[in-house]
């Protein structure tokens, strides 16, 4: 009960920072506002660098918000809303970037990574089994030794 | 052979290292502009002091020019100021000022204040010109060529170092060509 007010005044807070980003914007349908979120949350914003566009508070975020709108009101599809604004502020903005011979090795070094580890795994377990099959563990000889050493150890613990 | 393989672990690490060590260093919040080799883009808006001449893109043809972006409310903007009146006072480069989501009397406190080297200045209250070409804050630089075209565009404080280093090679190499 005693930390009441305080839960109070963080829970009047929390409000006080959403309505900073929540700008009001119509919608003719619930698809098209799921898309408009959808292109904020993968557009980066280019002056707070790790927050995309949708969470940041920068005023360029706002701006960059405004335009997704209008093209989205222009009848704008989504690849070229995000051409428009990598046209201004550079690829940097994606957080998505296209697959092109530039960024093939990005996009694909999670694959070759997997399919290299894999490989490795699989050699190793390959090559111990083939060494398990060509030599046996021990020869009769050494198997008799053995037995012989563990006989005469048993005597004195 | 064999041997050779256990310091692949080693060579690994080391490449990894450089790779990171290159990374250390660099500036994040500075990346290529989008517009550079490409046109200023069109533009109508008002000049500062008279808001009865409107301003577009013409005005950043004919010469190499600077495009200085900057506000009163950019404490950066402040700090190079000084530095801007000694390129258009001493080294006679012509600086055109695009003043960013900015008010009239702001701005011309701020000039009164520490003087004027721009020759032209744009007022762009809403930010347009500046969401065309890419500014995501105050202050930051674009050299302009004859053409009209961006050749460079410097995000941060415009300073002696960042003049003969920097900018100046990109002002010679585009008056070299126009």
């Amino acid at each position: 009960m005693r930390y009441l007010p305080l839960v109070l005044a963080l829970l009047v807070m929390c409000g006080v920072a959403r309505a900073e980003v929540a700008e009001v914007y119509d919608f003719d349908t619930r698809a098209e506002e799921q898309r408009y979120r959808d292109l904020i949350a993968e557009l980066r914003c280019p002056k707070c660098q790790n927050q995309n566009i949708a969470d940041s508070n920068a005023p360029i975020s706002k701006d960059m918000r405004d335009q997704v709108y209008r093209l989205m009101r222009q009848g704008a599809t989504d690849d070229e809303i995000v051409g428009d604004l990598v046209s201004r502020f550079g690829e940097f903005v994606q957080y998505k970037p296209p697959v092109d011979k530039r960024t093939i090795l990005l996009w694909a070094f999670p694959a070759i990574a997997v399919i290299g580890g894999v490989l490795i795994v699989g050699g190793v377990a390959m090559r111990s089994r083939k060494r398990e099959e060509e030599e046996p563990a021990l020869s009769p000889e050494e198997k008799a030794r053995v037995r012989q050493m563990l006989a005469e150890k048993d005597p004195q613990p | 052979m064999k041997r050779i393989l256990l310091f692949l672990p080693l060579v690994i690490a080391v490449a990894i290292g450089i790779f990171l060590a290159a990374g250390i260093g660099k500036d994040p919040t500075k990346f290529e502009s989008a517009r550079i080799g490409k046109p200023v883009p069109e533009f109508s808006l008002q000049s500062l002091d008279d808001p009865e001449q409107i301003l577009d893109a013409s005005l950043l043809k004919g010469e190499v020019s600077l495009l200085n972006v900057w506000a009163e409310w950019c404490p950066a903007c402040w700090d190079e100021h000084g530095y801007l009146m000694q390129l258009a006072n001493d080294k006679g480069v012509r600086i055109i000022g695009l003043n960013y989501k900015d008010q009239r009397e702001t701005a011309f406190r701020f000039l009164g204040r520490l003087g004027n080297p721009y020759q032209q200045i744009i007022f762009d209250p809403q930010g347009s010109l500046g969401f065309d070409l890419g500014v995501y804050g105050a202050p930051e630089t674009f050299v302009i060529d004859a053409e009209g075209v961006v050749r460079y565009r410097h995000v941060g404080v415009v300073n002696e170092t960042v003049w003969q280093d920097v900018l100046l090679p990109v002002i010679n190499e585009a008056r070299g060509n126009s």
